[in-house]
């Protein structure tokens, strides 16, 4: 068996008894990120020094007696997620080279636990889109279809992840980015309660809905980051630390009367019919399992794509205009004026999508159109909180699709982008309402595309849960299950041929 | 017809913190080379957060206090956008919805009498950078030091009349906030933005009304009141320029105000609450302790030394700087006596603080150190003169006064015995002047004492030196 076919927590084993080292660990992610990267593109960068440096420390608080879960395990992690001296560049061309001079508290508690941050993954520019398409670096395929998609933003985390090319990873999901992609890369992504993770060292899209969440093969491995990532930080004024704790101790799998809510809303005509059976599917697997489904509805989840997108472009267009070619990053060869300098960078720097959302942000918070829009979406926002909140009170965690679709082509979205606004409407309304949400993959379309299972609980509900997601992995293997691309003989051939499929296709 | 001005002040003080608003660099702007008082999150690096220095909404709220106003028990944060370098993130973290104070009031006292000015609102905000233009190499630096430096901005109602009115609130600001603790007030740390029009007397209708921005020196204030006053009299009476709304700048060199035209008076600043800064809830506890800490006013402190014994003179003195103040509590609260306390606080301190240069403003004494030199100089361990001697050690080389008495051997030479042997030693060992002095020759005395004085290495008291040497010298006639 190959080492990258190892879960996180399987390889921290492993490494605890000393039969993989920390060393040999960072090492096979580097072999698998040189040979097979360009199939799909999942990396922004691959930066081996620090990740050598950091398997050391590694090694060295494992020989001195440190054993966590997770000491030696490499974990990639997202282009927006601050690594000490290492290129952070939100996929972006006005990021051109910048390094944090900072880690994220979240890659500082992996490296307190031994993991061992290696590689840079790939994303929709600034976290702004659902495809990996809008990348400085090029778009991410799909492993399991690379004329496909991988989802976005954190598309380059689950494609690592489910081609074997990296063990487990950190994403960010602002309206589904953990989430979705890893729906449509078959893989587990979990988006914690608001403020559960420090956001410090994250740049920010829209800072009331960002949260930092895990990628990996399975819940256990989710379970396993949160334990490390966790908790309340003193550099992050929304972060908390909540009552419950000890993710990876408290999945025992059991789900016996567990009242799981089945939102009306979300199994109608929005969805694929593949998908909705693979849901559904779902669904029954839980109530095999014990659980009792419990039919609710969400009125308000169709004014959620709306308020989503008033509110998250509203913050990007604020979090973003820090990027102005004076400080760091990108600025425009060719300028005579200050406002040249900030017009011209900030028009070469970002990417369409990107300057789309920041002057529909801009936008929404001019004054004269402040009250219709941007407050009118908070007052909404308040009433899709208070909307769960009391769904919360006839149910324990709710099911449904993560996204109505499975993977779509490359190019097919970025065309439509209303249509792929609106495909975040079973995402968004977690990051909206601050919620726990799980995506884990529970089948197959017909065309071979991984279909994903989202549970939500209320906030703080997270190890609940993780713990559901964890009683159905007991009962399926389709988190198991691993594209052609990374089967023996590795890579190249699978690849071109689908590339081939693909361009026949399109 | 008789006009009058009609003016409001938009003013904005700079805190004293240890550290800034949202990060914990230190908080002082003037100091440190350009760039050296930054980090990360003030520097506004992608991924930084800030987080709320709980000092500086207590501040705040002290400075609300004093000015009578309202302390909202619900205030926030919000984000005002615009580009400019000095400017890291390019927005304002500042309060729009929910300022920290509203509604107070302050009564000025001018030549003309008493007036109350009305407060509307103070709200708590960060400093921008600093653009440093280099001529040499036509380029522009930024300097971010003082970026997220937290001040809080006083605006008034437009209430003043006058030049004088302005300058005596700006003043009393000063000296209020000096006193508390909440400002240093140096050169700087205060600027204003001045709004002026003018209407005839009794009318209850506003002008056209212009805003001067920016201006930190009280003379540079009250000549662009001054002019810009004159210039709208001259538009509306004489009919010399059409005024238009707008933002000016004061040229205190050419002595004249000039119209900005630049693009910033249109702006739409964008204001949204910031998210990542949770509303600040005000409790009854958290008011409660702040209104407990403020230190006392002025006039509180100058009744109080009035009943401890001290003159006019010495009052002025202490209450001119909070320091003295606390020095002086200090000192009477470990049992010093008032009137020694206030001595060695303005005469000995000052004395030797203007030996070195130093105002008394920047007297930084552990009040135990002066108290124990006190306790040594009044329990006749050491005489005045050696306390002053080890006074100036504790100041200027952070020595302790006992080690530093045991060290330099001060602590015998005020005991009389000690200086009784050393007189009777010179009386021995000089026979001839004693016998001068005793023959009538008196000049022959200040050899004797001048002996002493020797012996004693300069740290005799010549008080105890004169009086032992003339029992001495009477008990040989």
């Amino acid at each position: 068996m190959e080492i990258l076919d190892l879960t996180a927590v399987e390889l921290g084993e492993r490494i605890r008894k000393r039969e993989v080292s920390a060393a040999e660990a960072v090492e096979a992610v580097y072999d698998a990120f040189r040979e097979r990267n360009r199939n799909l593109n999942a990396y922004a960068a691959f930066e081996i020094d620090p990740a050598r440096t950091a398997a050391q420390a590694a090694q060295t608080l494992l020989d001195g007696g440190g054993a966590s879960a997770l000491a030696g395990v490499p974990v990639g992690v997202k282009d927006n997620i601050s690594v000490k001296n290492c290129l952070t560049t939100c996929a972006s061309r006005i990021l051109q080279g910048y390094r944090a001079p900072f880690d994220a508290t979240a890659v500082r508690k992996l490296r307190g636990a031994g993991a061992v941050p290696a590689g840079t993954l790939n994303m929709d520019e600034f976290a702004m889109g659902s495809t990996s398409e809008t990348s400085c670096y090029g778009a991410v395929r799909n492993p399991w279809n690379v004329g496909h998609v991988p989802g976005g933003s954190s598309g380059g985390a689950a494609a690592a992840v489910a081609a074997r090319e990296c063990f487990c990873a950190l994403g960010s999901d602002t309206g589904g980015s953990v989430r979705q992609p890893a729906s449509y890369c078959g893989v587990t992504g979990f988006k914690p309660s608001y403020g559960r993770v420090s956001r410090y060292g994250l740049v920010a899209y829209g800072s009331s809905l960002d949260q930092i969440g895990p990628i990996a093969r399975d819940v256990r491995d989710c379970a396993a980051l949160m334990d490390v990532i966790a908790g309340a930080d003193p550099f992050d004024a929304t972060s908390r630390t909540f009552p419950d704790a000890g993710f990876l101790d408290a999945l025992n799998g059991d789900i016996r009367g567990l009242r799981v809510g089945v939102p009306e809303e979300c199994f109608g005509d929005g969805a694929e019919e593949d998908v909705k059976a693979c849901v559904q599917e779902f669904l029954d697997e839980l109530r095999r399992a014990g659980a009792e489904l419990v039919s609710i509805s969400l009125p308000f989840v169709r004014y959620a794509v709306p308020t989503y997108y008033i509110l998250a472009t509203a913050e990007a267009s604020s979090n973003l205009s820090r990027f102005d070619g004076v400080k760091y990053g990108y600025r425009t060869e060719h300028y005579h004026t200050l406002e040249e300098l900030y017009v011209r960078t900030r028009s070469e720097g970002f990417g369409k999508e990107v300057q789309k959302r920041i002057l529909l942000g801009t936008f929404v918070l001019s004054s004269g159109y402040y009250d219709a829009y941007y407050n009118k979406a908070l007052k909404m926002k308040q009433l899709i909180v208070d909307g769960f909140a009391e769904a919360f009170g006839r149910c324990d965690v709710m099911a449904l699709p993560v996204s109505p679709t499975t993977a779509p082509k490359l190019g097919e979205s970025l065309s439509d982008p209303l249509k792929m606004y609106l495909s975040d409407v079973f995402t968004v309304p977690a990051n909206l309402a601050g919620l726990p949400g799980l995506s884990v993959p529970c089948g197959f379309d017909r065309n071979g595309l991984p279909v994903g299972a989202q549970l939500l609980g209320a906030v703080g509900a997270d190890a609940l849960v993780l713990n559901a997601g964890h009683a159905y992995q007991l009962a399926t293997d389709w988190h198991t299950r691993k594209p052609e691309i990374c089967r023996p003989p590795l890579g190249g051939d699978v690849a071109e041929r689908q590339r081939g499929e693909a361009v026949e296709n399109a | 017809m008789r006009y009058e001005a009609v003016i409001g002040l938009e003013t904005h003080v700079e805190l004293a913190t240890k550290s800034k608003i949202f990060c914990s660099c230190g908080g002082h702007s003037a100091k440190g080379e350009p760039n050296t008082r930054v980090c990360p999150a003030c520097a506004g690096m992608p991924g930084m957060l800030p987080v709320t220095n709980k000092r500086v909404v207590e501040l705040a709220m002290r400075a609300g206090l004093l000015l009578n106003c309202q302390i909202s028990r619900y205030t926030t944060f919000d984000k005002k956008s615009y580009y400019y370098p000095d400017l890291p993130c390019s927005y304002q973290i500042t309060q729009w919805f929910h300022p920290i104070c509203r509604e107070g009031s302050v009564e000025v006292t001018t030549k003309d009498g008493a007036r109350t000015i009305g407060i509307k609102q103070i709200h708590m905000e960060e400093d921008a950078g600093k653009l440093v233009h280099d001529d040499w190499t036509e380029t522009t630096l930024v300097d971010f030091n003082r970026t997220s430096v937290p001040l809080i901005e006083i605006v008034s109602k437009p209430d003043f009349r006058t030049a004088d009115e302005v300058m005596a609130y700006l003043e009393k600001l000063k000296t209020m906030f000096r006193f508390a603790n909440i400002s240093e007030c140096e050169e700087g740390a205060m600027r204003c933005d001045v709004n002026i029009s003018i209407r005839p007397e009794g009318s209850e209708e506003l002008g056209v009304r212009t805003e001067i921005k920016n201006m930190s020196s009280l003379s540079s204030i009250r000549r662009a009141i001054q002019y810009e006053t004159a210039r709208h009299l001259d538009a509306v009476e004489r009919g010399t320029e059409t005024l238009v709304q707008e933002t000016r700048r004061w040229d205190d060199v050419k002595g004249r105000t000039f119209s900005m035209r630049n693009k910033e008076t249109a702006a739409d600043y964008r204001y949204f609450p910031d998210p990542n800064l949770m509303p600040i809830l005000i409790g009854d506890d958290w008011l409660r302790r702040v209104k407990d800490e403020m230190p006392a006013s002025v006039e509180e402190k100058t009744a109080e030394y009035q009943s401890k014994g001290l003159s006019a003179k010495e009052i002025a003195s202490l209450t001119a700087e909070r320091v003295l103040c606390d020095l002086f509590d200090a000192l009477i609260s470990s049992g010093r006596e008032p009137k020694e306390a206030a001595s060695w606080i303005l005469t000995e301190c000052g004395g030797i603080l203007r030996k070195h240069g130093q105002v008394m403003g920047e007297l930084d004494i552990a009040p135990e150190k002066l108290s124990r030199i006190m306790e040594k100089v009044s329990g006749n361990e050491i005489n005045r003169a050696a306390g002053r001697k080890v006074l100036e050690a504790v100041l200027y080389e952070g020595a302790d006064p006992d080690e530093y008495c045991e060290a330099h051997d001060l602590s015998a030479q005020g005991d009389a015995d000690a200086v009784r042997q050393v007189v009777l030693k010179v009386l021995d060992n000089t026979p001839a002047a004693v016998r001068d002095y005793l023959g009538g020759k008196k000049k022959a005395f200040q050899a004797l004492f001048g002996g002493c004085m020797k012996e004693l290495k300069g740290n005799g008291d010549p008080q105890v030196i004169r009086a032992l040497l003339e029992e001495e010298l009477a008990k040989r006639s």
